[in-house]
């Protein structure tokens, strides 16, 4: 019966994939292929906006089964407090595992050492999530990271292999082609995977929007005392006070990019809504990276340093 | 249970999304021609604006270096060459584009068809002062081997040729002579100063002779990823969704991406290896129903019938099935600094699936600059040959031609765990 309907039915094309649709087609075929090729692997959730899209493309790869995986964030004790709240909300409304390691434990164990006390935690992660690593014998870990975020990232694999010291080398990378990935690898190595390599920051916001995807309430406008600092705007909190000399001011920022307070900057903006982000994000002139991130104006190539020293 | 939906309204704004390739030498001005599509397209923003014309001082340059853009790797920049596949984007809003830069040098072979893997348009710099040259040759073979379906000869630096038409006419004239025997059919010609702009997203006023698109209208018209030819359906599975929660007791899901064709619900499919058929009862993304779903898309499928299928099987259209083989023949580039040789064994990727394959003979090397064939033997890194495998577990394999997803594969070393070949199957 059904199959006279069906064969009455004059059948129409497939719908041509927009681009979002490709986006996530692709990141979701990653997603499977990470729980069919590795044993052991974990997915890295800041609360951040890229980390938050992962989640929610692991729903599309996996529901209604539970995620082949739990999820892992490396804390460094230094996170806004929306944002850690939103972590823990997430996690638990979806019922996965949520793990987090933090620097300060890694501090308090003296492989963490800071030079002094104000100095950014940021880049100590790295010791963290390989000392998490190691604990729990995840053999990959899955990130947010993106092409278009830095120099150095553009030409990172989705499968990047990283040695037994998490070490990336940029010049001995895998070959990857078509969509076979190799996630072989030995005991004590490990492969980071990127299921959103291929997204621009726009297309972040634009999936945001088109999925309602919840946020931390940071993303948004809203009114923070701020000083400037050499071109950014830098938030006046206990862990960043104001130097001398530099003036308070009331400003409407967003956040595009959330980590440690110590180094994620605000820019100013009005935009109350994803919509409205949207639109600023498509008209901006200023990278992602650079209006907002303390630490990668350092030197040209300090990401490229920062990974190859393990970093995410 | 969910609702079906409705088909979804037409998209007027997105034109999906299309996958390009540029090649050329350190000379062609490929780095300047990628800059000058981000430029242009304003894809650069301040902050990157502002770091090229600090670095252009920097070295004594007096405009700002477009090709700065796209030299990445610290060892790249102290070298001034590009030793890696770089992916660059930029969106037009109406389509989003991904670039694969691969590098030019004979010894990056391996580079370039790792960047045309994914390609679906490839463009090829040729100097107009130089003409069609050895590697412009070896390029468009490549492309052409991969399985690109467009390629566009952009004919660059025009401005130090006069913009003549002469030597425009005469490159087309050369290239089309070689390019014909090697079957090379979609291939379109553009002169354009990539330093100066024209013809490149502005048409400049410059080159009043030339009637076509500029290369940006070529880009945006043409035929996004797999609209093409009709293809047979193929559905690798990656995943079986097996709940066994109280609410999703007897659910079995087969999670996987329509690699080529379309399937709707009702369709009949045929499993491999089992050879089982059945037919498709829904097809899912999260909690939408989806009457069908083509190429591209990542899906689960629910069947009619209890089938066991798991990860490394493939669901496709019983009335074209893929070959079910122990045996195959391949183009293949040998990536890896030790040569693959005869009796070799090593490990076959390809589509979900693994197995063990042996080398059993190298009939012959490919030469990809001069179009001939060499003796076999031996392939060493950046060769292209033609190898045949024994397997230990069969594949499901089409050619190459006709399905660049089932007809394609990567060999692991099984020491090392690199990846040291790319095949296409024949």
């Amino acid at each position: 019966m059904r199959d006279v309907l069906l064969k009455d039915r004059a059948r129409a094309a497939a719908p041509a994939l927009d681009h979002l649709d490709w986006l996530e087609a692709e990141a979701i075929h990653i997603l499977r292929e990470v729980a069919g090729q590795c044993s052991n692997p974990v997915l890295l959730f800041s609360g951040g906006k890229d980390s938050i899209c992962l989640l929610r493309l692991a729903e599309k790869a996996f529901r209604p089964g539970r995620f082949p995986f739990p999820l892992l964030h490396v804390d460094t004790g230094h996170n806004y407090a929306e944002v850690v709240a939103f972590r823990d909300r997430r996690a638990a409304e979806l019922g996965e595992r949520l793990l987090v390691r933090s620097v300060e434990d890694s501090m308090a164990r003296g492989t963490v050492v800071l030079k002094s006390p104000g100095e950014s935690r940021n880049k100590h992660q790295s010791v963290t999530l390989l000392e998490a690593i190691a604990e729990f014998a995840f053999d990959a870990c899955i990130g947010g990271a993106r092409r278009d975020e830095e120099k150095a990232r553009a030409k990172e694999r989705v499968f990047s292999f990283r040695d037994d010291f998490g070490q990336w080398d940029p010049k001995n990378q895998r070959p990857e082609l078509w969509n076979l990935y190799n996630a072989r690898i030995h005991p004590g190595e490990n492969i980071r995977a990127f299921p959103i390599s291929n997204w621009t920051e726009l297309d972040v916001w634009q999936y945001i929007a088109r999925e309602q995807l919840e946020l931390p309430s940071i993303y948004f406008a809203h009114t923070r005392p701020v000083v400037r600092r050499s071109g950014t705007l830098v938030p006046v909190t206990p862990l960043t006070p104001p130097r001398g000399g530099e003036a308070i001011e009331q400003v409407s920022v967003r956040f595009r990019t959330v980590g440690d307070v110590t180094c994620t900057a605000p820019v100013e903006s009005v935009a109350g809504t994803v919509e409205q982000i949207i639109a600023e994000t498509a008209a901006t002139t200023i990278t992602e990276r650079g209006a907002t991130r303390l630490d990668d104006q350092t030197s040209e190539a300090s990401m490229e340093q920062r990974k190859k020293e393990g970093y995410f | 249970m969910s609702a079906r939906e409705p088909l979804p309204e037409a998209q007027l704004e997105d034109n999906g999304l299309l996958r390009f390739l540029t090649c050329g030498s350190v000379d062609d001005g490929k780095s300047t021609l990628i800059g000058r599509l981000l430029y242009d397209s304003k894809s650069i923003l301040a902050d990157a604006l502002a770091t090229l014309e600090r670095t252009s001082r920097k070295r004594g340059l007096d405009a700002v270096d477009l090709s700065l853009l796209t030299d990445g790797l610290q060892a790249e920049r102290e070298q001034g060459i590009t030793i890696d596949v770089a992916y660059r984007y930029f969106s037009t809003g109406t389509r989003k584009y991904i670039i694969a830069d691969a590098p030019g040098h004979e010894q990056y072979t391996r580079n370039m068809v790792t960047a045309a893997s994914t390609a679906d348009l490839a463009i090829i710099l040729v100097d107009a002062r130089k003409g069609v040259l050895t590697q412009t040759r070896r390029h468009s073979h490549i492309a052409h081997l991969v399985g690109i379906p467009h390629l566009v000869v952009a004919v660059n630096k025009m401005d130090l040729a006069d913009y003549s038409q002469e030597f425009f006419d005469r490159i087309r004239q050369d290239y089309l002579r070689f390019a014909a025997p090697l079957g090379i059919r979609d291939v379109r010609f553009i002169p354009i100063s990539a330093l100066a702009g024209d013809m490149v997203v502005e048409r400049g006023n410059r080159l009043p002779w030339y009637k076509g698109p500029t290369l940006m209208e070529l880009l945006e018209s043409s035929p996004p990823a797999h609209n093409e030819a009709p293809e047979q359906f193929r559905f690798p599975v990656q995943h079986v969704c097996r709940p066994r929660t109280a609410e999703h007791h007897d659910y079995r899901g087969y999670m996987g991406r329509i690699e080529s064709g379309e399937i709707a619900i009702g369709d009949e499919v045929q499993v491999l290896p089992s050879g089982r058929k059945t037919r498709v009862r829904d097809i899912r993304l999260l909690d939408r129903c989806l009457p069908q779903a083509g190429s591209g898309r990542s899906v689960t499928l629910l069947l009619e019938d209890e089938v066991d299928i798991s990860r490394g099987d493939m669901i496709v259209s019983p009335s074209r099935t893929p070959s079910v083989t122990k045996r195959i023949e391949a183009m293949v580039c040998w990536l890896a600094e030790s040569p693959m040789t005869p009796g070799g064994k090593y490990v076959v990727r390809h589509t979900t699936r693994e197995t063990k394959a042996l080398v059993t003979a190298i009939e012959y090397r490919q030469d990809i600059n001069a179009l001939k064939r060499s003796a076999g033997g031996r392939l060493e890194m950046n060769d292209i040959g033609s190898v045949s495998f024994k397997l230990a577990q069969p594949l499901f394999v089409d050619p190459y031609r006709g399905n660049r997803s089932t007809g394609a594969f990567i060999l692991i070393d099984e020491a090392t765990n690199n990846t040291v070949g790319a095949g296409m199957i024949v």
